[in-house]
């Protein structure tokens, strides 16, 4: 290996890790608001890739269906709610915002989707279609469970994660999808060339990072979560609904995935099944981070990118092994580093 | 009980007839083998998950393990497969050992995180590794023979399985009715309880995680020899996960759970496959859509799983409710082991200078006091004047700031709560800490863990039943002891609060301890049951007892101690036999407040011997205001 090579492996490295970087800081964010370690996070990386990918061929993306059969079970179980205390008020918003608006959206989709549409514009329609779910996917599985512990809502993420990957298949097909680069050419740094495409990708990662921390730090939502993160009793005490907490921790998530979805769809070629790997070596950078520290979990998740990058390179059959292997020393020595802490709530 | 005997007999003889009726289609009895497998391996997770709290994504891992230790070992050095299957059993412990040492120190959802990650990282190797043929696997095993018998059909292998699968209940059924089954119960919900019984929760946790480990792997096995090939994909993630559905929709907790979960996942999977692609006319993994929302919906509405509901309705039906409730008590066995007693008049306890600092807060300043054998000494004081702090330092829950205990002379600050109570520390707790779902016997027979030793292989084989029997006679002579004789098969979660507490002592006396340590004893009980309580106590006392107990209520503490200490912010206020504590005008400050201050310019009234700690103090001010 000489010393292109290495670069050409590090701009790689720095380009996923950058991603799963991105990923694992919403991971860290849902665990610590939420408590639920959110496996299904993947798939809504593959459906970000993949819708977009339907709506540049000028398809219909099945993740246009699915909005409005959510927001149809959302409506039923708030019919239940409603049934069960006698509170009939909210109901027609509910109906109107949960069922109508998908299905306008269903609408306009099929209206809308033709070739040659302005990627720019498939981008918005693929936000609009896609991060809704995280609402809506809170509501139904998550908030009925909202104080069981966290390995129940483990085991109800890793069931999520089945039935998000077996609707993605049906939606997408087996076959596996890339969509044309945002922008195109070539940087030349001097000692070496970046494409476009990857400074966009790093540049929008680093972005939407900086905004996280704006509005955790700078906003008056962003500090509820923050409290709700600390102590859930004690931001209900004072006022925070845990399940806004959750609605709005859930809408982050899955705007993150999709996002880095379609950040990687360019670059990597997207199967159904793709977004589950991506989301876990996410995962294992956030664990670097404890699930708790930001920073870490960054940090982790560029060195399991960059570590991706050259493994494929020396071995590239061990790649998988090698990168999920990391999780065993990163494990012990955490465990070296922390008093054992019980689980029970 | 005797019902349910007939109806596990009915199902053996039915699983035993099966295959030997030429009318049970073939395709039964691939299905029914494919079940026992899955049995095995979701059994595991019954004990690890569903009794004992731990998650495991990564179980058909070790299937894989078992599977292609013993396919590489036969093909390709003709190893006999009875000898490979050992292998993969060593194999499997040492990796399960490994993985468990490194992840169950840390908190709960760590174990399965890794398993997670474990389990890709196994898949991938299998895959790529020249010497286990790829992504192609490895084929030509060689059926099992037995006794020159060979087990090449799958009617002879259903035998093996279902021998081995029965063999695993059973096993699994006695070592959770044993000495380490009752260690491993209280994993879940009451491990810093268990482990000031002396309990190695740590221990207990990797015991299962190799147990569950080693049962996929015999799984594992069986499958090679029975498909006589095996690859990469039956090892794969999305199986570890099934079978953990398996375990949860059949019922975690319940070892028949596990069959029941296994079959209903498999029929059902099996179903989905030949209808939904008529139905819906695609090839579509629908089984993954199903699962995922059957397995959300189980756990939102029967978190229990299925088990439990069938085994109630079976119950309805027959009308027996299955009532230990009147059973007699466990028959005279001879007594365990007991610790030497010192001689009345030496110090059991002394507690010299100890001091806890939360941050700039001092709970707990230069606390000293002693308890002699054969004395119940009483700490009393206000609320947050730091008497469970030092009741916490003592056990052994917190670590100590600065200054010593010494227990019979020995010191025992710094020790874990485990060796604590190793050496003859027995101790309640002041909020009640049970296994509500256990019988009272047992409850209190956790508390004679140290008292024998049964190991797992023991309990499993149950080879243990003259130590088992000498550990309930034990629980129920100090049942009897402490007044609840007559629920010894009661539900300890079904008790009055004050029976609980009363159940917490008889749990501390069968650790057979030369020291108990009460942490309000009689919060709760009504006046009966107190009286009563004193009786308990003070007959203790003359058979040698030395006892320290943490109490608010003045009447009880002021007729049964020889003693008393009274803290007040952190700080002993006063000491010494309880007509002159009552007596002592800065205890009756503290008690009854004379002063408020917090008015600036009243002075306080300098009765007190030490200064008030000034931090906790004004916390408290602050907080009232």
């Amino acid at each position: 290996m000489d010393s292109t090579i290495a670069l050409i492996l590090l701009q790689d490295g720095i380009v996923n890790g950058a991603i799963y970087a991105l990923l694992g800081m919403a991971l860290v964010l849902v665990f610590a608001v939420t408590r639920v370690i959110f496996i299904p996070q993947g798939e809504f990386v593959a459906f970000g890739a993949l819708t977009l990918a339907m709506l540049v061929n000028g398809r219909v993306p099945g993740t246009a269906y699915l909005m409005p059969m959510l927001g149809a079970i959302v409506l039923l179980l708030e019919i239940g709610r409603a049934i069960r205390t006698g509170a009939w008020a909210g109901l027609l918003r509910t109906a109107i915002t949960y069922v109508a608006l998908p299905l306008a959206v269903l609408w306009a989709t099929m209206q809308f989707a033709a070739p040659d549409r302005n990627l720019w514009l498939n981008i918005i329609v693929t936000l609009i279609l896609v991060v809704p779910m995280g609402p809506m996917v809170y509501r139904i599985v998550y908030q009925p469970l909202a104080e069981a512990t966290v390995l129940v809502l483990l085991i109800v993420s890793v069931a999520l994660h089945f039935a998000l990957m077996g609707l993605a298949l049906v939606f997408f097909g087996a076959e596996g999808w890339r969509t044309p680069p945002f922008v195109s050419g070539q940087v030349d740094f001097g000692f070496m060339t970046w494409s476009s495409q990857s400074l966009f990708v790093v540049g929008t990662c680093a972005a939407l990072i900086i905004a996280l921390w704006l509005f955790f730090g700078k906003t008056l939502y962003g500090r509820a979560l923050r409290a709700t993160a600390v102590n859930r009793r004690g931001a209900r005490l004072v006022g925070i609904s845990t399940t806004m907490s959750g609605t709005l921790t859930f809408t982050l998530a899955v705007a993150i995935g999709v996002v880095s979805g379609m950040l990687i769809a360019p670059v990597t070629t997207v199967y159904y099944d793709t977004g589950f790997l991506i989301g876990l070596k996410g995962f294992v950078g956030a664990i670097i981070g404890g699930l708790v520290s930001y920073p870490v979990a960054a940090a982790g998740a560029l060195l399991v990118g960059i570590l991706e990058a050259f493994s494929s390179f020396w071995a590239s059959a061990y790649k998988e092994v090698i990168v999920f292997t990391l999780i065993i020393p990163v494990l012990l020595w955490r465990s070296f580093g922390s008093h054992h802490v019980d689980d029970e709530e | 009980m005797r019902k349910n005997h007939v109806l596990i007999a009915l199902f053996v003889v039915v699983l035993a007839v099966l295959p030997m009726t030429t009318a049970t289609p073939e395709f039964w009895i691939t299905q029914l083998n494919y079940i026992g497998l899955a049995s095995l391996v979701v059994l595991g997770l019954v004990l690890l998950t569903g009794v004992g709290g731990l998650t495991s994504f990564g179980q058909a891992a070790f299937v894989g393990v078992g599977a292609y230790t013993t396919a590489w070992l036969t093909t390709q050095y003709g190893v006999s497969p009875w000898l490979a299957l050992v292998a993969g059993l060593v194999l499997t412990a040492l990796i399960a050992f490994t993985l468990g040492a490194i992840t169950l120190r840390l908190s709960g959802h760590y174990l399965p995180l890794g398993t997670i990650a474990w389990s890709l990282s196994l898949f991938y190797l299998f895959g790529n590794m020249e010497a286990l043929g790829k992504h192609d696997g490895i084929a030509g095993i060689a059926p099992l023979t037995f006794f020159g018998w060979s087990l090449s059909g799958g009617r002879n292998m259903y035998y093996l399985i279902w021998v081995l699968v029965l063999l695993a209940v059973w096993a699994t059924h006695n070592l959770l009715d044993s000495r380490p089954g009752r260690a491993i119960r209280a994993l879940k919900s009451g491990a810093g309880m268990a482990e000031s019984m002396g309990v190695n929760t740590a221990a207990y946790k990797i015991i299962i995680f190799v147990y569950a480990a080693l049962l996929a792997c015999v799984s594992g096995w069986l499958y090679a020899h029975m498909q006589r090939a095996v690859s990469p994909s039956p090892f794969g993630l999305n199986y570890g996960i099934e079978y953990l559905f398996m375990a949860v929709v059949g019922g975690a907790g319940y070892v028949w759970g596990a069959l029941l979960g296994s079959a209903v996942i498999l029929i059902l999977k099996d179903q989905i496959q030949n209808w939904m692609p008529r139905l819906f006319n695609t090839d579509a993994n629908f089984e993954l859509i199903v699962f995922g929302v059957m397995l959300v919906l189980v756990l939102q509405y029967a978190r229990d799983g299925l088990w439990p509901i069938l085994s109630g309705v079976f119950r309805r039906l027959t009308g027996g409710a299955g009532s230990r409730r009147h059973a007699p008590a466990p028959p005279e066995a001879p007594a365990l082991p007991k610790r030497e007693r010192d001689a009345p008049t030496e110090h059991v306890l002394e507690v010299d200078a100890i001091r806890k600092e939360f941050g700039g807060l001092v709970a707990v300043n230069d606390i000293s006091f002693n308890v002699r054998t054969g004395e119940i000494v009483g700490l009393i004081g206000p609320n947050g004047a730091g008497k469970s702090t030092t009741f916490n330092l003592i056990t052994g829950v917190l670590p100590a700031t600065r200054g010593q205990v010494r227990f019979r002379g020995q010191r025992i600050d710094g020790l874990s709560a485990r060796a604590i109570a190793k050496q003859g520390v027995g101790r309640t707790f002041q909020h009640v800490q049970l296994l509500p779902g256990m019988s009272v016997i047992e409850n209190v027979a956790l508390g004679a863990h140290l008292r024998t030793e049964v190991g797992v292989a023991a309990g499993a084989l149950h080879n243990d039943r003259a130590r088992e029997a000498q550990l309930l006679h034990e629980a129920a002579r100090q049942l009897q002891r402490v007044g609840l004789g007559d629920y010894l098969y009661e539900q300890a979660g079904n008790l009055a609060l004050g029976q609980q507490r009363i159940l917490e002592i008889a749990r501390a006396l069968a650790t057979d301890p030369v020291l108990l340590l009460l942490d309000e004893p009689a919060a709760g009980l009504r006046y009966k049951e107190k009286q009563d309580l004193a009786r308990v106590l003070s007959q203790l006392r003359e058979e040698g007892m030395s006892i320290l107990l943490v109490e608010h209520d003045m009447d009880f503490v002021m007729r049964l101690t020889n003693h008393l200490v009274v803290m007040d912010f952190g700080t002993k206020l006063a000491e010494g036999v309880p007509a002159d504590v009552q007596r002592n005008p800065a205890v009756l400050e503290a008690y009854l407040g004379g002063i408020d201050e917090d008015m600036p310019g009243t002075l306080p009234q300098s009765a007190t011997p030490a200064a008030p700690v000034a931090p906790a103090h004004s916390a408290n001010a602050t907080g009232v205001a």
